[in-house]
């Protein structure tokens, strides 16, 4: 028990003092996972409200799919990457394995179902109560679902730092596309994947408190972002 | 872009048949109250003059339609808002009308004053009472300079005082030149506002009769019930 308090301390140091390692590890974490869930909202918004807005058939299967793709295991989307990134692989010709491109690559196919299922969800809930409004008013089905995720903007903000929280969290994905490689693709959690077996418990202890604190902050943010917005837009 | 022409107009839902082969044709001039009990297919009428619903068989023609444009709005029980301010409430529905971008503005200014919501048009519009809100659906409508504007129970969730303001908006538009279409389940409002009553009965046109008329000598039998029912004093 001792040792962890030693370790504690030792990380709590480690932060303070911004110590250069440290602080490495968590930029390189925050710019491969902000850009995954850039990219995956670019995608995956305008996808959730076509979906949501859309008749055409196939529709209900693409829902379920969608849903159950929020559950994939972020070790078998590493895999997949993996092949195709790889070499031999359909996509090896641009040789980005083992670099924070890949990572974003793995990240953002992790976060896009969530980021469009859940979408989806949300603006079709909206939809529901203004399809007549938008119809009568002349609406076509393009203009309703760009008009549907303007409104559902504070709601869409929650569901993109979910996004990000599931990115910055995941570790099993950018271990086998990333390779854990220091200073190029050493990212919090394959770092304290790393320390943790290696016995270096304060550098892993720094970055789990870190870690922790950046989700807590961002759904603080998240639920700050909504109560505000609710009580001055209704 | 009148007359209205509705031919053997039927709505049927799952086998069940809302509206049974109605033949109207509704023109210029009177206002028009759509009177019947619940489910006798009020709302559902209007819904397919509108355009937002598709007749199961019958035909709907807007007779003096240039090009097929047609200038025609309808306001709801449950008003819509978007969540923006009440000013570009207005201003949505006038770009969706095509209305030129400077034009959209002033014409959205102009007509919120006109409703008595000059003072609260920055505000967002979900925040707004229930008949500010009502209102605001009405100066949506109103911009959009419609030939035809059909009401929905407008003042059915409204408490008094907001009930005689809508009505007098309505008299407002009408005195513009707007021909008005409107259901309610206030026989003193179908009395104020109403011309001509169209009394709906299962589904079916039961009788059209100018308003003293039919609340004095009523053509069908089902109509003389109605009022009975509605007026048990008389």
């Amino acid at each position: 028990m001792n040792e962890i308090w030693v370790a504690l301390g030792e990380a709590g140091r480690l932060i303070g003092g911004l110590d250069a390692k440290l602080t490495e590890i968590v930029f390189l974490s925050l710019r491969v996972s902000l850009t995954a869930v850039l990219v995956a909202s670019a995608l995956g918004l305008p996808l959730g409200a076509a979906i949501a807005v859309g008749r055409f058939p196939g529709r209900q299967a693409l829902i379920v799919i969608l849903n159950a793709l929020m559950g994939l295991p972020p070790v078998v989307v590493g895999l997949f990457v993996y092949l195709m990134l790889s070499r031999a692989g359909p996509l090896g010709q641009f040789g980005i394995l083992f670099t924070p491109a890949a990572m974003v690559v793995a990240q953002t196919i992790l976060i896009l179902p969530i980021v469009a299922a859940l979408s989806r969800q949300v603006v079709e809930d909206a939809w529901q109560e203004y399809r007549e409004q938008l119809r009568s008013l002349g609406a076509g089905p393009w203009t309703s679902a760009v008009t549907l995720l303007w409104d559902t903007r504070f709601s869409l903000v929650t569901i993109v730092l979910a996004g990000f929280g599931r990115a910055a969290a995941e570790v099993g994905a950018v271990i086998i596309v990333g390779g854990n490689i220091d200073g190029v693709t050493r990212v919090m959690t394959t770092a304290i994947a790393l320390e943790t077996s290696k016995g270096d418990l304060p550098l892993a202890l720094g970055l789990g408190v870190i870690l922790l604190s950046l989700v807590l902050a961002l759904n603080a943010a998240a639920y700050w972002v909504k109560e505000a917005a609710q009580r001055r837009y209704g | 872009m009148l007359p209205l022409v509705l031919d053997s107009v039927s709505f049927r839902v799952n086998g069940k048949t809302i509206i049974d082969r109605v033949s109207i044709e509704i023109g210029t001039g009177p206002r028009t109250i759509i009177l019947g009990s619940n489910g006798a297919g009020k709302s559902v009428l209007m819904r397919l003059c509108h355009g937002l619903l598709e007749p199961t068989s019958g035909s709907i023609v807007w007779r003096g339609a240039v090009n097929g444009h047609q200038r025609q709005a309808m306001v709801f029980q449950r008003p819509v808002m978007l969540r923006r301010s009440a000013v570009a409430n207005v201003v949505y529905g006038l770009k969706l009308a095509g209305v030129a971008p400077r034009e959209r503005e002033l014409r959205a200014r102009d007509v919120l004053e006109a409703v008595g919501l000059a003072s609260v048009a920055g505000r967002p519009a979900r925040v707004l009472s229930g008949g500010e809100q009502q209102k605001l659906a009405l100066a949506r409508a109103w911009a959009l300079g419609p030939e035809v504007l059909f009401l929905d129970e407008p003042t059915a969730n409204l408490d008094p005082g907001a009930t005689r303001d809508v009505e007098t908006i309505i008299g407002q538009i009408r005195a513009g030149g707007t021909k008005i279409v409107m259901t309610t389940h206030n026989l003193g409002q179908a009395k104020r506002l109403g011309d001509e009553i169209l009394f709906l009965s299962q589904g079916r046109l039961v009788e059209r009769t100018p308003v003293e008329q039919f609340f004095t000598k009523p053509a069908s039998a089902e109509a003389d019930a109605f009022i009975r029912g509605e007026l048990p004093w008389n």
